[in-house]
């Protein structure tokens, strides 16, 4: 139950992606037949894309290596590109690193970056958003979704306040594609970012939705690819592979996406009934379908990652000794976690290969690792927990 | 990323528990950071009668605890002031280095332990 960190690419994905390897390895390129093929398979792929996001047209697809190229290429490429119009860019305190870090490079290159926060469910505070954008804001990035909390952003309204003050808004969309109908264009988002991984695609494959007209520059330059945003050959395979699990996204999200719903809901429940002193981490319904996100009083994370790994349930955590910084999550942080909470929060992530049974398994397993790791922590009260 | 002694541990710590009537008890590290480990010894002729702990915290904080217990016991005051971190991470196979934190918590515990009993007698006299 840990599928944000990984997901199993889509059989029907991978079949569709072999011939691409060593059979059709035409570049779209070049200019003979192969290169022609090529250039129609990626032509084919990006239009999947197009209908998964809502775009207008395919030229508003450009693909990439990722989520974290995408998200970096439209927060340098836009600032880069439209610094004669100002230099301010506003985000969120829940955002994930891969627009953190190129935010935190640009105010070393003299940008400015204002941080908004979030309220305890992890929303976005509208009025704060709102006050923040000056004359001289470019750019805002918000996350569509946050992978850790689950937390759906009211992206919509969002997109009105920043097109009224007159700045472009990128949407940081890996948590959520796949999981919940967008329509970039009816939701007023300037530029999006995708990744295939996140979809049961292949690594290694991204996409940026840039809104015809946007103002943006490349920030790998080379052979001019991707009608220069993008330069680099083409990644068919993987782009392929994209292709088809958007397709397949389309296609299931809404089955899918009420059948994961449904037993977050039975899995939530069932924690919060089954273990005293526990909590919800997130928004209880304005949120991804596939996330389960809760904390335990007076434990921590790691061990219970560790005794829920030993009966096979993978999942992962908040907590600081779950990560390489020892620090916690800086998402529980900014909605209101104290250090010690963060600490002992558990996140499942579900997915195609999990079903009932497996969330009947966890309900019924948890409640007795808690009670032993709270037995053995000092900080557990000597009353009975509520 | 654990070795199985490690795990063993983890599973089954040895001399989990407080001692009500200790006499000399150390708490050491801070629920902030993730970990929080008390001490209870039990003193008799100059040697660690009983110990137990008590540990909040990752996978390693409680299996360096239920090593150092496991160290000590029996040990005289001197002896038991003398075991170091690298003891405890050695006994327990290694630990990964980012982990290494958890086995100093657990010396600095039992030598708080000590100390909290060794001034406490001092206080009697």
């Amino acid at each position: 139950m840990d599928h944000t960190a990984g997901m199993p690419v889509d059989p029907r994905v991978l079949e569709a992606m072999l011939p691409y390897f060593s059979q059709q390895y035409g570049n779209p390129f070049s200019l003979h037949s192969w290169g022609n093929e090529a250039r129609k398979v990626l032509e084919d792929a990006r239009a999947k894309v197009v209908a998964l996001v809502g775009a207008k047209r395919s030229e508003e697809i450009f693909f990439t290596s990722g989520g974290t190229e995408s998200n970096n290429l439209a927060i340098k490429g836009v600032a880069y590109r439209n610094k004669d119009r100002g230099t301010h860019i506003v985000t969120s305190t829940i955002e994930h690193m891969s627009v953190m870090n190129p935010c935190k490079s640009l105010m070393k290159e003299g940008f400015n970056v204002t941080y908004v926060p979030v309220d305890k469910y992890g929303v976005v505070d509208i009025q704060s958003l709102e006050k923040t954008i000056t004359d001289k804001t470019i750019l805002v990035s918000i996350m569509y979704a946050n992978g850790e909390i689950g937390t759906i952003q009211p992206i919509r309204e969002i997109g009105e306040i920043v097109h009224r003050k007159g700045a472009l808004l990128h949407i940081d969309a890996v948590a959520a594609i796949g999981q919940v109908p967008i329509n970039a264009e009816s939701e007023n988002i300037d530029l999006m970012s995708i990744s295939s991984n996140d979809m049961y695609g292949p690594r290694g494959a991204g996409a940026l939705y840039v809104k015809t007209g946007t103002r943006i520059q490349p920030i790998i330059q080379g052979g001019g690819q991707e009608r220069g945003l993008r330069s680099g050959t083409e990644n068919i395979p993987a782009i392929v592979g994209m292709g088809k699990a958007a397709e397949i996204a389309k296609a299931e999200m809404k089955t899918e996406g009420e059948r994961l719903s449904r037993l977050r809901d039975k899995l939530i429940r069932g924690l919060l009934e089954g273990i005293p002193s526990s909590f919800l981490n997130g928004h209880p319904t304005q949120r991804l379908p596939n996330n389960a996100n809760v904390r335990f009083s007076y434990i921590e994370g790691e061990s219970l990652i560790l005794s829920l790994d030993m009966l096979g349930v993978a999942c992962s955590s908040g907590s600081a000794c779950t990560s390489k910084t020892l620090e916690p999550s800086h998402v529980l942080l900014a909605i209101g976690l104290k250090h010690e909470e963060a600490h002992g929060s558990l996140l499942f992530t579900l997915g195609k290969q999990n079903n009932e049974a497996d969330v009947d398994y966890v309900v019924n397993a948890l409640p007795d690792i808690v009670k032993r790791l709270r037995a053995i922590s000092p900080l557990t009260p000597k009353e009975p927990l509520s | 990323m654990y070795t199985e002694k490690v795990m063993e541990h983890f599973r089954n710590p040895h001399n989990m528990g407080e001692i009500p009537d200790a006499d000399g008890v150390g708490t050491v590290g801070n629920p902030v950071c993730g970990d929080l480990m008390t001490i209870y010894i039990k003193v008799k002729d100059n040697r660690i009668e009983d110990i137990k702990f008590k540990t909040f915290g990752c996978g390693a904080a409680i299996a360096t605890s239920s090593m150092i217990t496991e160290l000590a016991k029996g040990k005289t005051l001197e002896e038991a002031m003398k075991i170091t971190r690298g003891d405890v991470a050695d006994s327990l196979g290694g630990l990964p280095p980012i982990k290494m934190h958890c086995s100093n918590l657990a010396a600095d515990g039992l030598h708080a332990a000590i100390q909290d009993y060794l001034k406490k007698k001092e206080a009697k006299k």
